[in-house]
């Protein structure tokens, strides 16, 4: 209660500021304990975040392990043109957006479409039943995925002998050794494994729509379909609008745990991203500086994504991020 | 009128059957990996076993559990999981409480160096540099102390904090509770949901990550189960397995031993998840208000 003493005028300017120094010091004096809890996380943040961050010039540098950070010799440019001109450029850039694009265009609307229809079902068991299974996917690990699907498509796999036996096909394929399934393959168990969980954040906004709305359209007379249509839809497009932009910004993370798994030499030209090619270069040849700067190029055209969305929507729907 | 009713109904049997398919569709290849672990691996390998165990056999299981480097991978994985979603959370709780607080000096300085970190990060290389440098690699500490803290838990923790009535701290206070006390003593008891969330997601995490295992570590002795499965499943390496089996009869193949360590690698979170689903539904919702 100290502190609220209040400070007679005619002490003056210099008073008061001495005044209020003291104050202020009194102030944190008595949170002590909270501010060493709060900078602790500061102290985690600056090492483990903006540490690394500053770690980006050696994309502007000629590092290697013997020397330090600061000590390497500037080499400008060198490495963005040089990643220009590399040959694997075109298929690696490629496969990043054509796979991310695939998913945003087929994988974003399907946990919509799941959250609406689940929300129509009758019976309050089942749909909770079909929730929880839902959700199982997202608790495997991709390598357990990978292990499922190298089984699956392999020449002797079920998938193979499935399409065998209906006569899609005359003989068997080893998909994952060709690269024109690679994209699908990618897709699709994506889509698998994140349908429920994706839709988690729907079903939730789909909840805080008021009961009023629908009472109200029933007595005008409104089908299921118009409800859904002209009620649930628009609620919750907040919601969509948000986890679009994150989305759209997400474009060029492809899911790293996903492809580095289901990867290999045979399919490389069509399963290559931005994100594997950073390791590769990186981590198995150890060409630091390369890497770091072909991450930077991806972390820069990831942020103008971020931005472009985020005022598109703006404008076309006044919900924005920031 | 009646055509509505009807075309309703037909939507709801539409519905019903949809959502039947998917069920079918997310269960069945789990299925199919648990009766063929479940199956003796030389009679697995001539195909066919879709619905139930031809020859029904826990071989492959006991090949599992009696192998060093699994069992050793797997004890890695559970110390990681423990240890890591222990200090994730509390770290993270106690920095979230402490900038909560309305009146804390500095606050909104935290929340902007925070904030910031969400959008930018040095990427790979810096980070893998940065470990090197804090020579936490080949150490149990690099699965730990990169994912103690996240500034993105920390918004959901400070959501749910802010709902608390103030009228449990001032109690303490008049107790003479310092702020970290209260901070345990109070806070954490009364904030289980969001905890219960929280410890699902990181532990969830560190269950399942395997890439860590790959880049940062070099010591057989230290990598999770999901890194010794990942060599199995990208590189083809189970051989190593099933020729350390030293019995009369084996009827196990590296194929039907890899299929049994994924089960054993994914039973514990397939049990756990379906009892804290209330919580991490609940915790979405806090997490998807806006500040």
């Amino acid at each position: 209660m100290d502190s609220q003493v209040t400070i007679p005028e005619k002490h003056g300017n210099e008073a008061t500021r001495v005044n209020k120094a003291a104050l202020f010091y009194k102030k944190l004096q008595r949170q002590k304990i909270l501010q060493i809890m709060a900078l602790s996380g500061m102290v985690w943040l600056i090492i483990f975040h903006y540490i690394p961050i500053y770690g980006i010039i050696i994309a502007f540098k000629e590092y290697n392990i013997v020397q330090s950070i600061s000590s390497a010799p500037w080499a400008g440019l060198y490495h963005f043109k040089e990643f220009f001109q590399d040959d694997s450029l075109g298929y690696v850039i490629k496969n990043t957006f054509g796979m991310s694009l695939l998913k945003l265009v087929i994988g974003f609307p399907i946990p919509i479409l799941f959250a609406l229809l689940l929300n129509e079902l009758r019976s309050v068991r089942f749909k909770k039943a079909v929730q929880t299974i839902s959700y199982l996917p997202h608790f495997l690990s991709w390598v357990i995925l990978g292990g499922i699907l190298t089984t699956w498509l392999a020449d002797v796999g079920i998938i193979n002998k499935v399409l065998l036996a209906l006569g899609f096909i005359h003989e068997p394929i080893s998909y994952l050794a060709e690269p024109s399934y690679f994209w699908t393959i990618v897709v699709s168990s994506d889509i698998w494994k994140e349908l429920g969980w994706s839709a988690i954040i729907y079903l939730a906004a789909i909840t805080g729509v008021s009961p009023e709305l629908y009472e109200a359209a029933t007595i005008d007379g409104a089908g299921r379909f118009q409800k859904m249509y002209y009620i649930t839809l628009p609620m919750i497009k907040g919601t969509i609008t948000i986890l679009f932009i994150l989305a759209v910004s997400g474009i060029l993370n492809s899911n790293f745990d996903q492809i580095f798994v289901l990867k290999n030499q045979l399919n490389e030209v069509a399963s290559n991203v931005i994100d594997t090619y950073v390791y590769q270069i990186g981590i198995s040849q150890g060409r630091y500086s390369y890497a770091t700067a072909v991450g930077l190029v991806k972390s820069v055209i990831a942020f103008i994504l971020l931005l472009t969305a985020n005022s598109i929507t703006k404008r076309l729907n006044n919900t924005s991020l920031f | 009128m009646q055509t509505r009713l009807r075309s309703e109904k037909l939507f709801d049997w539409f519905n019903m059957l949809v959502m039947l398919l998917i069920c079918f569709a997310t269960l069945y290849p789990v299925w199919y990996v648990l009766i063929n672990s479940l199956n003796e691996g030389t009679d697995a390998m001539r195909g066919g076993i879709y619905w139930f165990p031809r020859a029904f056999s826990l071989e492959n299981y006991t090949t599992v559990f009696k192998n060093d480097g699994l069992m050793t991978a797997f004890s890695v994985t559970v110390a990681k999981t423990v240890v890591g979603t222990l200090i994730h959370v509390f770290f993270t709780a106690m920095v979230a409480y402490a900038i909560s607080q309305k009146e804390l000096v500095g606050r909104k300085l935290y929340l902007i160096v925070g904030t910031i970190t969400m959008f930018f990060s040095g990427g790979l290389i810096p980070q893998y540099l940065l470990f090197r440098d804090l020579q936490l690699l080949d150490t149990f500490w690099v699965y730990i102390l990169p994912a103690m803290f996240s500034f993105f838990d920390l918004i959901i923790f400070m959501t749910f904090f802010r709902e608390i009535p103030y009228g449990l701290e001032e109690a303490a206070k008049i107790d003479g509770a310092n702020d970290f006390s209260i901070f345990v003593r109070v806070i954490i008891p009364v904030s289980m949901p969001v905890v219960a969330t929280i410890s699902l997601f990181h532990g969830v995490y560190q269950w399942n990550d395997y890439f860590a295992g790959v880049i940062y570590v070099n010591n057989p002795d230290l990598q999770p189960i999901q890194t010794f499965l990942y060599r199995i499943v990208a590189l083809s390496g189970s051989n190593q397995i099933v020729s350390t089996v030293t019995g009369v009869t084996k009827t196990v193949t590296s194929q039907s031993v890899k299929l049994a360590t994924m089960v054993v690698a994914t039973l514990p979170i397939v049990f756990v998840y379906p009892f804290l689903q209330k919580y991490f539904v609940k915790g979405f919702m806090i997490g998807s208000m806006k500040e």
